[in-house]
């Protein structure tokens, strides 16, 4: 059980790994989240000249593997005189990407929106933001969790790639502890189990939001 | 971009595409044996399978590749890199699949198999001429569905060396000094390519609709 002694006395590693691909993660998919919401309402219909390109750019990323965006990003850019390193090509790339599929859950939970609702909600005189934020966004993100948790959970993975650009990560963790000492099995074993237990607490979350939505009654419309 | 990057462009999409080529045929067919194992119900390999389910839907397509290829030397195998590849996206590409073929099992109409033992068929009989040509058309949205994330995922074999649409990028620009033509043309046939694949989907979607009515 030498092994196991070698990987808990490089804890530190690990844990400055997780620290890291959580920080990531989290500041990646709240940027998605808002960029999500962002193209929901563009494509409202308040400026129909925006909408259709929206929509290609959207089913454009749709189309695209994550690591192609890190890539546009963090090897692309350079040649317009953007630099950026490779920490915030990742978390910009994450959040680009997440953010078209978060507006691609939302839209298609909007197009099944209950049109009486608007209609009373611009009687009662809400400007079209009011409506937005106060009615439509709430119900949205209410109804599609589970698709949410769904992409919480993709993009925890994707965050993995960002070690092929030089991010250092958990995964990144694993496999300098594995050059460095040679164990890489209980390396691996020890970071697969770290996002195994993230995505389990997602998924307990996501759950517990369904008990909370189903209180304040989001899910009998 | 000259001839010679075309060329090694198109040598690096003929590899994504035989990997994952080949990881979804496997992928395919495993999930729907160990959709039939879970079936079952066999005490042991019933929570094994669900602990595996679960696992490889958690775990980075990435932190896979790497740790079957750093650690599968040290059990004494010997994989070389595409074997590793195809390898990772067969275990990934398994579990979901598995879970798409079980949630067609779960759906499928008791009536036409309570007929069919009616009638006096063997259970294989019934699997394989009532049930499978109907599973086959109800699930295949969703294992097409499925590919296209397994394309989307397959640069992870980039990781360890293998030279695909997306590594090769990085091996033009290294000659060229211009990141961006290939990086673009690169995006440009992996959307061809999932295109093709969103297009089936939505050709199986009908189909899968038009059995339902």
């Amino acid at each position: 059980m030498t092994n196991w002694q070698i990987l808990w006395d490089a804890r530190d590693q690990f844990w400055s790994g997780f620290l890291s691909t959580m920080e990531i993660f989290g500041l990646s998919i709240s940027a998605a989240f808002l960029i999500g919401c962002v193209m929901l309402f563009m494509l409202e219909g308040t400026r129909p000249r925006l909408a259709l390109p929206l929509r290609i750019f959207i089913d454009g990323m749709r189309m695209l593997p994550f690591l192609m965006l890190a890539y546009v990003l963090y090897y692309g850019l350079p040649t317009f005189g953007i630099r950026l390193n490779a920490w915030w090509a990742g978390v910009g790339a994450l959040a680009v990407y997440h953010g078209c599929y978060f507006a691609e859950i939302f839209r298609g939970s909007r197009l099944t929106f209950p049109p009486g609702q608007i209609e009373a909600a611009k009687a009662h005189g809400f400007t079209k933001g009011k409506m937005f934020l106060r009615l439509i966004l709430p119900q949205i993100v209410m109804q599609t969790r589970p698709l949410i948790g769904n992409q919480l959970i993709y993009a925890l993975k994707d965050t993995a790639f960002l070690v092929i650009i030089t991010v250092r990560e958990l995964t990144a963790a694993a496999n300098n502890l594995s050059g460095t000492y040679f164990i890489p099995t209980e390396a691996f074993i020890v970071v697969i189990g770290f996002y195994w237990a993230v995505s389990i607490v997602m998924e307990i979350i996501i759950k517990q939001c369904g008990r909370f939505s189903a209180k304040r009654g989001f899910d009998h419309v | 971009m000259n001839t010679s990057a075309w060329h090694m462009l198109l040598e690096g999409a003929w590899t994504t595409v035989w990997i994952s080529g080949v990881s979804i045929a496997i992928g395919v067919v495993a999930g729907l044996l160990i959709a039939l194992i879970r079936l079952a119900r066999i005490p042991i390999v019933d929570q094994l399978l669900v602990l595996y389910v679960s696992l490889a839907r958690a775990t980075p397509l990435v932190t896979l590749t790497l740790f079957i290829f750093l650690s599968a030397p040290t059990f004494g195998i010997n994989l070389n890199r595409n074997v590793t590849g195809i390898l990772a996206l067969t275990l990934n590409t398994t579990a979901f699949n598995a879970e798409i073929w079980r949630s067609a099992f779960r759906n499928f109409s008791r009536e036409q198999r309570e007929a069919a033992m009616a009638v006096g068929m063997t259970p294989w009989i019934t699997f394989r001429r009532i049930m499978l040509p109907q599973l086959v058309v109800t699930s295949l949205p969703g294992l097409v569905n499925e590919m296209s994330f397994l394309i989307k995922g397959s640069p992870a074999i980039a990781v360890i060396g293998i030279v695909d649409l997306t590594r090769v990028t990085n091996r033009i620009s290294a000659v060229t000094y211009e990141p961006l033509p290939p990086i673009l043309a690169a995006c440009a046939l992996y959307m061809l390519a999932i295109g093709c694949l969103v297009w089936l989907q939505r050709l199986a979607e009908r189909r899968a609709n038009r059995l339902a009515v």
